[in-house]
């Protein structure tokens, strides 16, 4: 059944009692279809997922959560998860219009995560490494403690056993509710990826639809190769707050994937097809470099 | 004449203090023809004194705000011309701009040559536009960053003083990669050898403050505030109204006791009563000396355990905030 057919039978349904005799409700049917926000096409969302989450008619990359990058970047069953526990506590007794710990519980709840990071290690193309995926559907991808304190650690993971560090940035910036020990995680990482980056280490940052404030002014800009993807969004102040505090109307590719490449932001935009490949031959690169240097030095 | 020996302006919640002060001076020009006006007097002095101290001890998170941001609050240049008049100043980013918001200099503190970084609000109408009203561009952060480079070349300990709304939200602050500037400045500073104090003077607003404040010690000054996010800001995300500022600025826990009480800041430097633009002099003696100590132990520790160890006391300390396990 196409999607005009569906449409069509949907319309009998409610004229039509027998029709709606059909056993699959609306919702679940619903689920089975994605408009591309792009160019407002249905798209049967099995193929969509299949194709990576790129629209195949526009190639308009749709937001990618955590598990489902991991499952399009590491290599079938490779992944092994670290620090899957961790959750965060409420250090400041926050409440707004509800307290955080209830807004943690719902934000779980939506998006089937502990936190808004998941980290690990897994192989590329046959080349291990540790992994970092960001995840903008848990609580706006925010950096708390949690999300700061898992990225130091793989980060020293990293370090420890040698291998090259990838992580994948979606994120709306630093979490309100955890205040200033928010705002100290975009030291703490970045502390951490300075001893890293000292000791040798490969990090390779991938920005991803959207990732702005704290994240940008941390471990995201601080990648050896930055890659973004394309169309995403990327700043450290929202193009609202700018538009109200210069008074002007900005470029409408303003803050994308495309206009940091222009700017000389980003090394390169990479599409998500592409990317798996693209990572495996820029760890593959770097570690060739790395043996034929100590060979040199023996 | 400074402006902080101007007479102070009142803010809002000082309103009743400026009444009755205002209240003692009538009395005291008919106190020469009313000599028995005297008992009255005295109870009224008694009474501005007794609500001064009331006032200033319960002074709610919004208050402190307030004082952060006062017009004739002592910023960077008040403090560094009080330290020492003849300190010299380092100009530009050596890649194309200057920016007014960001001022670096050569500075003699009691005996140490330190390296002061702060950011500068600007006090008249021109020269807060100059100083883009506190809000550094990427420039002024790589201006910093080639200071910072500066100091760990030739061993010179660094002072950041922060009083910014936050880095600036601008079309070519962007263009010009604010978070990378911002980022680097955290990846670089957290790595040098040369002991790094920063005080928190005025407002501490989020990545545009943390930028100069990668430091072994932080010490904020009694009235001041640092956050994550400015509260009108985040009034307007989590309660989505613009009256709740209030309420924003108690649920973040921004005052300089709540943070150290957090376990973020190493110590609350006193100001003089009813804030630092009361008085400058005392406001830059009571800082310099929280400064001139805090470096010294540093030294310290630099001289029994090598350079390095200053590098790792530094990275502990953010080391352990929100750690896990
Ligand atoms: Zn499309």
């Amino acid at each position: 059944m196409d999607l005009k057919e569906w449409f069509a039978n949907r319309k009998n349904r409610k004229e039509n009692k027998e029709v709606a005799k059909q056993p699959m409700p609306d919702e679940e049917y619903c689920a089975l279809w994605t408009q591309c926000f792009q160019c407002r096409e249905y798209l049967y969302t099995r193929d969509l997922r299949q194709n990576q989450l790129v629209c195949p008619k526009c190639h308009y990359h749709f937001r990618c959560g955590a598990l489902d990058r991991i499952e399009y970047t590491a290599d079938a069953g490779s992944f092994k998860e670290i620090d899957a526990e961790m959750q965060s506590s409420d250090p400041l007794n926050f409440i707004d219009t509800e307290a955080y710990p209830r807004r943690q519980e719902e934000a779980s709840r939506k998006s089937g995560l502990k936190e808004a990071v998941i980290t690990g290690v897994c192989t590329i193309g046959g080349n291990p490494c540790a992994i970092g995926c960001m995840d903008f559907g848990h609580f706006g991808g925010s950096m708390g403690s949690v999300v700061g304190e898992k990225v130091t650690r793989i980060t020293e993971y990293a370090k420890q056993n040698h291998l090259p560090l990838i992580i994948v940035s979606s994120s709306g910036g630093a979490r309100m509710q955890e205040g200033i020990l928010s705002l100290m995680q975009l030291a703490k990482t970045s502390s951490a990826l300075k001893d890293f980056s000292e000791a040798g280490g490969l990090y390779i940052s991938l920005l991803s639809e959207p990732t702005f404030g704290g994240v940008t002014a941390s471990f995201a800009m601080l990648g050896d190769v930055i890659i973004a993807e394309p169309g995403a969004r990327i700043g450290f102040a929202g193009r609202r707050v700018i538009e109200q505090t210069i008074r002007q109307k900005l470029p409408s590719d303003f803050q994308t994937a495309e206009y940091l490449l222009k700017h000389g932001q980003v090394d390169m935009v990479v599409d998500r097809g592409q990317l798996k490949d693209r990572l495996a031959s820029l760890i593959a690169f770097h570690a060739r470099a790395r043996t034929r240097s100590r060979a040199q030095a023996v | 004449m400074a402006t902080g020996e101007k007479k102070p302006i009142p803010l809002e919640f000082e309103q009743p203090l400026a009444v009755l002060a205002q209240q003692i001076e009538a009395l005291e020009v008919q106190l020469n023809d009313n000599p028995e006006l005297e008992g009255d007097l005295e109870r009224m002095q008694e009474q501005y004194r007794s609500l001064k101290r009331s006032l200033y001890t319960n002074l709610r998170p919004i208050d402190h705000l307030a004082i952060a941001r006062h017009q004739q609050r002592p910023y960077t240049r008040d403090y560094l011309g009080h330290w020492d008049p003849n300190w010299i100043e380092m100009h530009g980013d050596r890649k194309g701009m200057d920016d007014a918001a960001m001022v670096c200099g050569l500075v003699q503190m009691d005996d140490l040559q330190v390296i002061v970084i702060g950011t500068q609000k600007g006090r008249a109408i021109k020269e807060k536009q100059q100083c883009n009203f506190g809000m550094p561009q990427p420039e002024g952060y790589r201006k910093a960053l080639r200071l910072i480079k500066h100091a760990e070349k030739f061993g010179l300990p660094i002072v950041t003083l922060i009083d910014t709304p936050g880095a600036y939200p601008g079309l070519s602050a962007e263009e010009h990669n604010q978070a990378q500037a911002i980022a680097e400045n955290l990846f670089e500073l957290s790595a040098v050898t040369v002991p790094v104090v920063a005080a928190v003077t005025g407002e501490g607003g989020s990545g545009g403050a943390l930028a100069i404040g990668v430091a072994n010690r932080i010490i904020m000054l009694e009235h001041s505030v640092y956050s994550v996010i400015s509260p009108e800001g985040c009034a307007s995300i989590l309660w989505r109204s613009n009256d709740k500022v209030s309420d924003a600025c108690q649920a973040m826990k921004m005052t300089a006791r709540e943070i150290l009480n957090l376990g973020v800041i190493d110590e609350v430097v006193e100001e003089p009563l009813g804030g630092a633009h009361h008085d400058y002099a005392g406001a830059a003696a009571n800082l310099k000396q929280a400064l001139v100590k805090h470096l010294k132990e540093l030294e310290d520790l630099g001289q029994k355990q090598g350079r390095d160890a200053i590098r790792r006391d530094r990275q502990n300390k953010f080391r352990l905030f929100g750690a896990h396990g």
